[in-house]
């Protein structure tokens, strides 16, 4: 099989997943009120999809805005594109876990890739029992 | 010819000859290419996006093709050896002969899920898990612990009676045989029994434990009853369906090969048993 299909996909991911998200992220922003008061429909934030906490002893970070800075250091290759996307990030000690949205809007993560969780919160502090202290990998 | 038997009826000596093929592809490296295309495409597969190998119609057909690669490399090893397949409905408690030290190994423990017996536990010094998303280069299982029971034979009838193939928008949300077989909707099965076994079972890289070809052997023979059952239906959509693998297009990573290529199983290998076909009258009635 071919070597290069791991990176090939995830690029694919990468370019998926913010589609989806900023159609979602664009339907928020339409509801939030008139286009006079756009810091306000920014800064209100959900607490299930952006978070900052300590579980179980490890930071667990959520975000959902566009053009988020969590990962502007670590994902330069792909800086520009998420910047013009929506975006779900979630860290663990800094470390980004891959997750993804289906379709009925519940979330799972590479993490746990057959069970589904219903806020990217629930996904993060999930994947930090499964991980019992392990470091995250790099993606790809 | 390839028979795929069930694991349960396995000899002694066919337990170790599969065991050995499975050792041998991992000493070579070849194993763990495996793990990274699966991994590959299941980060990449999205519900409004490219999905060929996962939440999509060529699930199935695309694990057959997978499935058969992955025998072939076995056969390279031993061309005796077969995969075979893990009835959950029938051993389904992790007292089964197939969780034994001479087989897969049991459960993990409890302090850190690691894998203490068998031929892939760390300790034996042959199983590294090196395609991982964490520092854990151990296997690990839980059998039991994420989700307490595998499907039952009645679920597994339930959805094995659904006439429509898959259906619109062909993605984790579908009505339809695809998706209820792979677990997104209703019973749940396929993705159920992932999620029973635990540790790298349940995440991306989740070819790192070798039952993961079983219970994807099972997959694949029931999409064979559910062909049997049901000679009126077939592969769905047929054609021009973004984003979605249709019956005449190829699939990557391979490119030239078709859902419709896959269709027929016994061009490739045979169950031990064989699904017979429902006769004309009560596939009649089943529209």
């Amino acid at each position: 099989m071919p070597e290069d299909s791991t990176e090939l996909t995830r690029r694919r991911m990468l370019l998926g997943t913010g589609g989806t998200l900023a159609a979602a992220g664009l339907a928020v922003l339409g509801l939030a009120g008139p286009a006079a008061e756009p810091a306000r429909a920014t800064e209100a934030t959900d607490a299930e999809t952006d978070f900052d906490e300590t579980y179980h002893g490890r930071r667990i970070r959520g975000t959902s805005a566009a053009g988020d800075q969590l990962l502007s250091a670590r994902r330069k290759p792909h800086a520009a594109r998420h910047q013009n996307h929506g975006s779900q990030t979630i860290l663990i000690d800094g470390q980004e876990l891959h997750a993804m949205r289906n379709a009925d809007g519940t979330w799972i993560s590479v993490i746990h890739h057959y069970q589904t969780f219903g806020s990217p919160r629930a996904l993060a502090r999930a994947a930090v029992i499964e991980l019992q202290g392990a470091s995250l990998l790099p993606l790809g | 010819m390839t028979i795929r038997k069930n694991q349960a009826s396995l000899t002694p000596e066919e337990k170790r000859a599969f065991v050995a093929a499975l050792l041998e592809l991992k000493r070579t490296g070849r194993y763990d290419r495996f793990v990274t295309t699966h991994n590959g495409f299941i980060m990449g597969d999205t519900d409004s996006g490219d999905r060929v190998g996962h939440r999509s119609p060529s699930f199935l057909p695309w694990h057959r093709r997978f499935l058969l690669e992955f025998e072939a490399a076995l056969q390279e090893v031993d061309p005796a050896v077969a995969l075979p397949y893990w009835d959950w409905t029938a051993d389904r408690t992790a007292r089964s002969s197939l969780w034994a030290a001479d087989f897969l190994g049991g459960t993990g423990r409890a302090r850190d899920g690691q894998v203490l017996d068998g031929p892939f536990a760390y300790a034996a010094g042959k199983w590294e898990i090196a395609v991982r998303v964490d520092g854990r280069s151990y296997l690990r299982r839980a059998l039991g612990t994420g989700v307490a029971q595998l499907p039952t034979r009645a679920e597994v009838d339930s959805v094995l009676a659904m006439p429509v193939y898959d259906a619109a928008p062909w993605n984790s949300s579908s009505g339809g045989f695809r998706n209820n077989l792979e677990g997104w909707r209703g019973a749940n099965l396929h993705n159920r029994v992932h999620v029973w076994v635990g540790g790298q079972m349940a995440t991306g890289v989740s070819p790192n434990d070798p039952v993961f070809w079983m219970h994807h052997a099972f997959i694949d023979k029931l999409w064979a009853d559910w062909q049997a059952l049901h000679p009126q239906s077939t592969y769905l959509p047929a054609a021009g369906t973004p984003n979605v693998v249709d019956l005449h297009d190829t699939m990557r990573p391979w490119n030239d090969v078709t859902p419709a290529d896959m269709l027929d199983h016994r061009k490739f290998y045979t169950f031990d048993t064989e699904p017979v076909p429902a006769p004309a009258g009560a596939a009649a009635s089943q529209r």
